[in-house]
């Protein structure tokens, strides 16, 4: 099911939390929502799931507006909210059970959607507790568990990984990576490299406003535009080595990072590759080329240069 | 329809596992009792074979053990957040709200069926009028649904479930109490909406045997009116 937002607002008070964003998210893929404390990702979720009105703008799901239909599309959204509240005196089977009961599973499937969400979310040893009993990352494939029990098509998790330890965020990884073949996920989260380890799609705001939005590579294109390298050339002057690298036609900053090991980092001209040049200038004049390594942009610094001003 | 029975379902099994339900049930059953049979104007003090007492006293405990049961309703669901997750799945805030109701009036049923020993004591003793008799049961089961409905309300605007059961608690006292003072110190037009503003008129004339239409509006208008507020008051988040 696909979701179109169009030019959607929420004013609280004075205060505009989203302002005026669009975009679309399609079947099959996942989309990482990104952003600072406070810039719009939580409110803009609980708009998808109908939980408040948006102040001007629509949401369709498969399309149908979701604030005129909202009692037959909840039947397709697993949502997590933020911070996980739960009905913390009720045990985990009653609740999941609860919660699949609601959902509209036929009561003959929902013991068979049980043990599989509680498979899935390594749940078997702690069943038969109560929630309040269980531990902050326990809760966490709780609240994971009764997003997905109804096996709907669209699946909004608000921070999906806090709480839990490396190897279970790898599995909750793996395990959304795989529903997002078929389905259509959206995952808000501050871990920048999960995002680039489970999402299709970045989407960056700020203030309520769109700022970036695109796979991470294409990102990392935008905000750096021209290719960087760490080179290390050895048995040749330092200065002549320099001299050498800024006199190349493609490249357009040599730097000097270390003066010991002889370690440069290059920025050449935009849309140009200097790799070669540099290897045939190393021949040419008898260096020996011990390293040369691409820089990436971090998708932190992507992130911050975005949303810091 | 099925949503409201799952919600229902849910809350009176927390009820019963909390112990909460164990406990007010026992204190509303030993007040009952204890002003039934052994306080004030007591069957043996009236030597008759008539649980009109009972009713009265029963109708007075209500008012406390009613916003005891519902105060935590919508309150503490708020108070957790999980509110969010329950609105969000496939129920409206009307399914909500009244699945609620029908938790709480169904606890107060129970309630009021473990008295139902004193009325075969009461029959045994003497010769009791069972129209009249049914017909109390009739009136504290409409009474109960009117207070449970307002006081549902009341746990619908506020956060706190201390705050919800003080605020029941006034909105019960009035309607039981405070409008028919009202009523009996003013006179004319003011008295009379007073009067039928009142619960007890309208209960007064259920326990006597007499069911008028008049008195099911009142008590079946409160009920839909304390419903109706709840869920505007949960749709308006």
């Amino acid at each position: 099911m696909d979701i179109v937002i169009n030019n959607l607002t929420k004013t609280y008070g004075p205060q505009k939390a989203v302002d005026g964003i669009s975009f679309n998210v399609k079947t099959g893929e996942i989309l990482g929502f990104l952003g600072p404390n406070g810039a719009g990702k939580t409110t803009t979720m609980k708009i998808l799931t109908n939980y408040i009105k948006a102040t001007s703008g629509e949401v369709t799901i498969d399309g149908k507006l979701v604030s005129e239909n909202a009692d037959e599309l909840k039947k397709h959204i697993g949502y997590l909210p933020e911070h996980n509240p739960l009905y913390l005196e009720m045990p985990i089977m009653d609740y999941l059970w609860f919660c699949a009961e609601l959902q509209g599973v036929h009561k003959s499937n929902i013991p068979g959607r049980m043990g599989e969400m509680i498979r899935l979310c390594g749940l078997n040893a702690e069943k038969h507790k109560k929630i309040g009993e269980l531990s902050k990352g326990y809760r966490q494939r709780v609240g994971i568990a009764q997003a997905m029990i109804h096996d709907p098509q669209i699946l909004i998790l608000d921070e999906p990984t806090t709480g839990l330890d490396p190897n279970q965020i790898v599995e909750i990884r793996e395990l959304i990576k795989k529903l997002g073949e078929e389905k259509t996920v959206i995952l808000s989260t501050h871990i920048l490299p999960e995002v680039e380890a489970t999402c299709d799609r970045i989407l960056i705001i700020n203030n309520g406003k769109i700022v970036a939005d695109g796979t991470s590579a294409t990102l990392r294109k935008q905000a750096q535009g021209s290719e960087v390298l760490q080179v290390r050339i050895e048995d040749g002057q330092l200065d002549a080595v320099f001299q050498g690298l800024q006199q190349l036609y493609s490249t357009e900053v040599v730097d000097i990072k270390n003066r010991e090991k002889q370690l440069f980092e290059i920025q050449s001209v935009k849309e140009v590759s200097s790799a070669k040049e540099i290897f045939k200038l190393c021949v040419k004049n008898g260096w020996t080329l011990l390293e040369m390594t691409p820089l990436e942009t971090k998708l932190e610094d992507i992130f911050r240069d975005l949303t810091l001003n | 329809m099925n949503a409201i029975w799952t919600i229902a379902k849910k809350e009176l099994s927390t009820f019963f596992d909390s112990l909460v339900a164990y406990f007010l049930l026992t204190i509303f059953l030993f007040l009952c009792g204890l002003f039934t049979w052994f306080i004030l104007s007591d069957v043996f003090l009236t030597n008759q074979a008539s649980l009109r007492t009972f009713f009265f006293w029963a109708g007075v405990l209500l008012m406390v053990f009613i916003p005891a049961i519902t105060m935590g309703m919508l309150a503490e669901e708020k108070n957790t957040g999980t509110i969010e997750l329950l609105l969000t799945k496939s129920v409206s805030d009307r399914q909500v709200v009244i699945g609620k109701f029908v938790a709480c009036f169904l606890l107060v049923v129970i309630a009021l069926a473990f008295t139902l020993p004193y009325y075969f004591t009461v029959a045994y003793l003497g010769n009791i009028d069972h129209g009249a008799t049914i017909c109390g049961y009739l009136g504290l089961i409409l009474v109960s649904a009117s207070y449970i409905s307002l006081c549902l309300f009341a746990s619908s605007i506020t956060k706190s479930q201390i705050v919800a059961f003080l605020l029941g608690l006034v909105i019960c006292f009035f309607l039981g109490f405070v409008f028919f003072f009202l009523s009996m110190q003013t006179n004319g037009l003011i008295s009379e909406v007073f009067q039928t503003l009142s619960v007890r008129d309208h209960y007064e004339s259920i326990a006597r045997g007499v069911i008028d239409t008049k008195d099911l509006i009142y008590f079946l208008s409160l009920t839909t009116i304390g419903i109706l507020l709840a869920e505007v008051s949960i749709t308006n988040r």
